[in-house]
């Protein structure tokens, strides 16, 4: 049976539909015949044009969900759909903190399994999703074998965002039933951590600190080569534990992924974890005084040598270009 | 207070892994430890249950009886555990994981679930708002900090920008991320006192489920094929004698990047 429907759950940054969404929602285009998208937020239809142009058709817009987390109320509504009667093949989540909420509400809700950390699917009859396992070293290929709709959360970064030129989406209103209880978590302040240059995510360069920075102060290195290259900053997790600097700039497993032209690990070993979210980079250069580290698996460039003579030499060079 | 804390045993995840080429399953034959990553919603759990009459209790799904990881949790100060261990449970996915766990959290009436954001090893990160919706509860997931005042749960919570603060009424779940507090080492007496602290095994029948709802019957899903993915290349390697940062410099101008 070939995929008639697929619906993305659908976050909205103030940029706009989240890259992740952008990449679900071209996939989606490129498996199934019909796209729909489910939003929330005080103003949904705005961005009816811009789901439209990556592929969604319909927009069901749960419509603003005031401060209570997102999970409860959008899936509460995705299960309303279903139950009235509209129910797509399969639903396409974001592995992003509310999608995962999401995900795991309606999974529960509809008595129907989920397929996490998805990276690649394809369409042959039905839907075949691909993970990474131990690190990105093993690929696992999987597919449902009971009733829909199929559940898959997909990570960022899986699929290439590509307007298909739609126009605008119809947006149907689809309202959370209420939630008695379970939707009781509520925000009362919200906290936005300063950044400058561009977002992990999107950044064509990425410069990233580790362990072997030796301490929190002299992760600046790295902000200053990240800004010398209009990049990003990023760390691995042994620095965010740490508290040297915020999640937001995690990257690996359970970081993000990323997939910029050029990665600069230094300080970083190079552990699968850490691996398994860089090494889709299209050109690495990794700093390690480890001749042995890992990280120098997967670097074009390998330089053997301390963060704290090589880095202030680049950025000397790069300054006095 | 009562707080649960759902706890998975795992195999040391510095050995190599497998997965079992028939079933696909992972290779659980060797000994379980503590997952690390649910050492963070013990060590919460310890601090937030710390008064007259508070109870931390694990609740943990394991092959074979498997008590050393739970061995681990008790040690730290947890005062005791119920333990799902039943041949039918092999294969289980998420959601058939999280039956079995929210089946058995019931039996403990907390005021308090706790969790990690996902396992280290099967790392699918679903569970929590799974059992959450079994159990009727909030939740608030990816907490890096949490405070009870009276009935209520207050956490700063991860977003992509940075935190949120986010409050609750009790009973709720909370998943914790590493980081949300530095979990203490067992002592010596508390491994002492941990090997006589009650660890009630049950089976999927003693919580009230069907054995078709869980394991690898209730799964709805399967792993079709398994490859090794190739390895990246490596490149040059240049040994930093003073001249490695020129190197990266020129290694940006052939990239264009500069
Ligand atoms: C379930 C799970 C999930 C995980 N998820 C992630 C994740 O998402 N992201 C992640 O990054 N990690 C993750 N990890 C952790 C991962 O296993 C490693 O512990 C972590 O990546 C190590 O960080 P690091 O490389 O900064 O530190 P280390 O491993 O301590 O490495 C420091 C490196 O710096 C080098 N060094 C030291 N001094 C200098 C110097 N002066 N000059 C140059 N080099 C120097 C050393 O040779 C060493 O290679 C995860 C682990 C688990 C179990």
């Amino acid at each position: 049976m070939p995929v008639a429907t697929v619906w993305v759950v659908a976050e909205i940054t103030e940029s706009g539909p989240s890259s992740v969404t952008q990449e679900l929602l071209s996939k989606a285009r490129s498996i199934a015949t019909n796209v729909a998208a489910i939003t929330w937020g005080p103003d949904t239809a705005s961005h009816a044009a811009a789901l439209g142009e990556y592929g969604a058709t319909k927009v069901y817009d749960v419509g603003d969900v005031g401060e209570t987390l997102p999970g409860v109320p959008v899936a509460g509504a995705i299960a309303a759909l279903i139950e009235g009667g509209d129910t797509p093949d399969a639903l396409l989540v974001p592995a992003s903190y509310d999608g995962r909420d999401v995900a795991g509400r309606l999974s529960a809700k509809l008595d129907r399994p989920v397929l996490t950390n998805v990276v690649g699917l394809s369409e042959n009859g039905g839907l075949s999703s691909e993970h990474t396992l131990f690190g990105g070293t093993v690929a696992a290929t999987a597919h449902f074998t009971g009733e829909g709709p199929q559940i898959f959360v997909v990570r960022a970064k899986s699929f290439t965002a590509e307007p298909g030129g739609g126009g605008a989406a119809e947006v149907v209103s689809a309202p959370a039933p209420a939630a008695g209880a379970t939707g009781t978590a509520t925000v009362t302040a919200r906290h936005v951590e300063e950044r400058t240059g561009p977002k992990l995510d999107e950044a064509a360069v990425i410069v990233s600190g580790g362990r072997g920075l030796g301490s929190a102060d002299k992760y600046e290195m790295i902000e200053e080569l990240a800004r010398l290259l209009h990049g990003a900053a990023g760390a691995s997790r042994a620095i965010v534990d740490a508290g040297w600097v915020p999640y937001a700039r995690q990257v690996g497993q359970t970081g993000k992924t990323v997939k910029p032209n050029l990665y600069v690990a230094c300080g970083i070993s190079g552990a699968t974890q850490h691996l398994v979210g860089m090494k889709g980079s299209k050109n690495i250069v990794a700093i390690n005084k480890d001749q042995d580290a890992p990280i120098f698996s997967v670097a074009d460039l390998g330089i053997v040598g301390n963060v704290h003579d090589v880095l202030p030499a680049l950025i000397e060079a790069l300054k006095n270009r | 207070m009562n707080v649960v804390v759902c706890v998975k045993q795992i195999p040391d995840p510095a050995a190599p892994s497998a997965l079992d080429p028939t079933t696909h399953n992972l290779d659980r034959t060797g000994k379980l430890i503590l997952d690390d990553s649910d050492a963070y919603g013990v060590e919460m759990g310890l601090q937030l249950a710390s008064g007259e009459g508070d109870e931390v209790i694990l609740v943990s799904m394991a092959p074979g009886g498997e008590t050393s990881g739970l061995r681990t949790a008790l040690a730290m100060g947890a005062a005791r555990a119920i333990l799902i261990s039943d041949d039918s449970l092999a294969g289980s996915d998420a959601l058939g994981t999280a039956k079995v766990l929210a089946a058995a959290i019931k039996r403990a009436e907390p005021d308090l679930v706790l969790t990690a954001t996902e396992s280290t090893d099967g790392y699918t990160g679903t569970i929590p708002a799974q059992i959450a919706e079994l159990l009727g509860l909030p939740s608030i997931t990816f907490a890096k900090k949490i405070a009870i005042d009276g009935s209520t749960v207050r956490v700063e919570r991860q977003t992509e920008a940075g935190y949120d603060e986010v409050e609750s009424p009790l009973p709720a779940l909370v998943s914790v991320t590493a980081g949300v507090v530095e979990p203490r080492y067992p002592s010596f007496k508390g491994i002492m006192a941990a090997k006589s602290k009650p660890v009630d095994v049950v089976t999927v029948a003693d919580i009230g489920l069907e054995a078709g709802q869980v394991g690898a019957a209730g799964a709805r899903q399967e792993i079709t094929d398994v490859s090794k993915v190739e390895a990246r290349a490596g490149g040059e390697i240049v040994v930093d004698d003073g001249n490695g940062a020129a190197r990266i410099v020129t290694f940006l101008e052939e990239l264009k990047v500069i």
